[in-house]
């Protein structure tokens, strides 16, 4: 597994080299720390509740990956720290009313079937707690898709169901919208905290972007995929998102809102599932938000990033084919 | 161009078609079929009977008639041949199983375009004796028969938590399961399971032993 470098930095030094301090597990156990903030934000609005969705989808994760570890005789690399993260990322992706059984079913069919069927880590083909969302979302819908307000205060046992804004969105318009969050600023600001419905580590972007922002000082992370998928979002929203037209959209709302700042910094850099060339991210990028946009603007669902990110994962082989750089000094093969 | 054929004997061409030419679970051939009516027992069923006659009668037909087809045009005739015993299922499923038929007709039809029937036809009835292409026809239906079965048992369990439409399990059902996709998770894992049975007891020969060739 790559870590992001920076480019054209070839340091040729003679032996002995000092390795690099990086490991697959201290990448991992870094990036679930960097999920913390945005975990913490969901625990203030959604109460203890979203604890024990998130702690039921870390142990079913763990047990997953060594229940499958021990069937196949295969070394137990539970403390790697890959499952806990998918654990960790699967369970931010849920409502958190979700009933147990969701959490745990589709927790064993991320890591038992998406990603150790494959081969184990770096095998998979699909991101594997986006796959056991997936699973969860067509598995339970209804369950899947109830929403309640956030509510500060840690008293959330009688909450309120309410849609999330994207489905207003979609299904009354913006002005809807603007009504129930007030005026245009305060709607941004409440999306930017993330006083809003939706699954329990999406809905606050800043904390989010926070634990993004670490990740790329730490350059774990580079900006092209994220970048270049909001990038795309922001304008095919403005231009298509409008009601009355073209380039009457509003980026920010579709910027904000959604699993789209989850999606864009932690789905859709696995390291597994992402195309390491780097054009091809920006390609991957592209990609992944306009089928995001496509999915959110006339497909039946109101959000599409999962879909989308999932969707790209089966391209990633083929654009790292094509767009490998050449190497150079080899003799061109002759044309047939 | 007819050869001296070596003895094959009948059993060992039907355990071939079941278990070591497999047409869903070996040769991973129409799969559309496998996927698409097996989310309750009875369908499965109903269109593995179906298939199972026609393979049987098409193979009989290539077989009797394989002296007769010209190498050239034995594609197109062995489609108006498929066509022909089609027509046959369909009109006898349209009418005497009218219920069955409004929910699986189309793939009755679809049966003429099936890989398994017109590769078995090509591959074995047009090389070999009427009688061997008759047991291989039943072999290989009977393969896709059972494989149907199986695949709609963990479908409609799943599914919708009945057997044959009595309700065995009282507990939520697993939407996916009766939709596509879930069909394509239990025909992987199927598979899987069958290989590992293999690979385990069998030492990955084949889980019928020595089958016909």
């Amino acid at each position: 597994m790559a870590v992001a470098r920076k480019e054209q930095e070839l340091v040729v030094s003679v032996s002995p080299h000092i390795r690099s301090e990086e490991t697959v597990a201290r990448i991992m156990w870094t990036v679930s720390l960097s999920l913390l903030p945005a975990f913490v934000m969901g625990v203030y609005y959604f109460g203890p509740r979203a604890i024990f969705v998130t702690a039921l989808c870390i142990v079913g994760s763990l047990f997953s990956e060594w229940l499958v570890q021990k069937m196949t005789s295969r070394p137990v690399t539970i403390s790697d720290g890959s499952a806990f993260l998918t654990g960790l990322l699967l369970g931010m992706n849920m409502p958190a009313t979700a009933p147990f059984y969701i959490p745990l079913v589709s927790s064993f069919v991320a890591v038992a079937i998406a990603k150790q069927l494959f081969g184990g880590l770096g095998y998979n083909i699909f991101n594997p707690a986006l796959v056991g969302r997936a699973f969860a979302l067509i598995t339970w819908p209804r369950a899947m898709t109830t929403w309640i307000e956030p509510s500060a205060a840690f008293v959330g046992m009688d909450a309120k169901t309410t849609a999330t804004p994207l489905g207003l969105l979609k299904e009354e318009g913006m002005n809807r919208l603007l009504e129930v969050f007030g005026d245009r600023i305060t709607l941004y600001t409440q999306l930017l905290i993330g006083h809003r419905a939706g699954s329990l580590g999406e809905v606050s972007v800043i904390a989010i972007l926070l634990g993004a922002g670490f990740l790329l000082i730490k350059r774990y992370i580079t900006w092209h995929i994220p970048v270049s998928y909001l990038a795309t979002v922001a304008v095919l929203a403005w231009v298509f998102g409008g009601k009355e037209g073209l380039f009457t959209g509003d980026p920010l709302v579709h910027l904000l809102s959604g699993g789209l700042m989850l999606g864009a910094w932690y789905m859709a850099t696995d390291y597994v599932t992402c195309p390491s060339v780097r054009k091809g991210q920006i390609l991957f990028g592209i990609g992944c938000g306009f089928l995001t946009m496509l999915i959110r603007l006339k497909a039946g669902y109101p959000e599409g990033v999962m879909f989308a990110i999932l969707l790209m994962n089966c391209l990633t082989p083929l654009i790292d084919r094509n767009l490998k750089s050449r190497v150079f000094g080899e003799r061109k093969e002759a044309k047939k | 161009m007819e050869l001296p054929e070596e003895k094959i004997s009948y059993l060992q061409l039907i355990k071939n078609g079941i278990f070591k030419e497999n047409t869903i679970f070996r040769l991973v051939i129409s799969l559309c079929p496998s996927i698409a009516v097996t989310n309750s027992i009875r369908n499965g069923f109903l269109l593995g009977v179906a298939v199972l006659f026609v393979q049987t009668m098409v193979n009989t037909t290539v077989g009797l008639l394989r002296h007769f087809i010209h190498p050239r045009i034995r594609i197109p005739i062995f489609m108006l041949i498929i066509s022909g015993w089609v027509s046959v299922v369909d009109m006898l499923m349209a009418a005497y199983a009218r219920e069955a038929y409004k929910e699986i007709g189309l793939y009755i039809q679809i049966i003429v375009a099936f890989a398994s029937i017109l590769a078995r036809a090509e591959m074995f009835a047009s090389k070999h004796r009427v009688d061997y292409s008759f047991f291989d026809g039943l072999g290989s239906g009977l393969g896709f028969l059972i494989a149907l079965v199986i695949i709609s048992f963990f479908r409609e369990l799943l599914g919708r938590g009945t057997l044959l439409g009595y309700p065995i399990v009282h507990a939520k059902p697993l939407l996916i399961m009766v939709m596509p996709t879930g069909g394509f998770l239990v025909v992987g894992l199927l598979m899987g399971f069958f290989n590992w049975i293999d690979i385990r007891f069998y030492g990955g020969k084949g889980a019928g032993g020595a089958g016909g060739h």
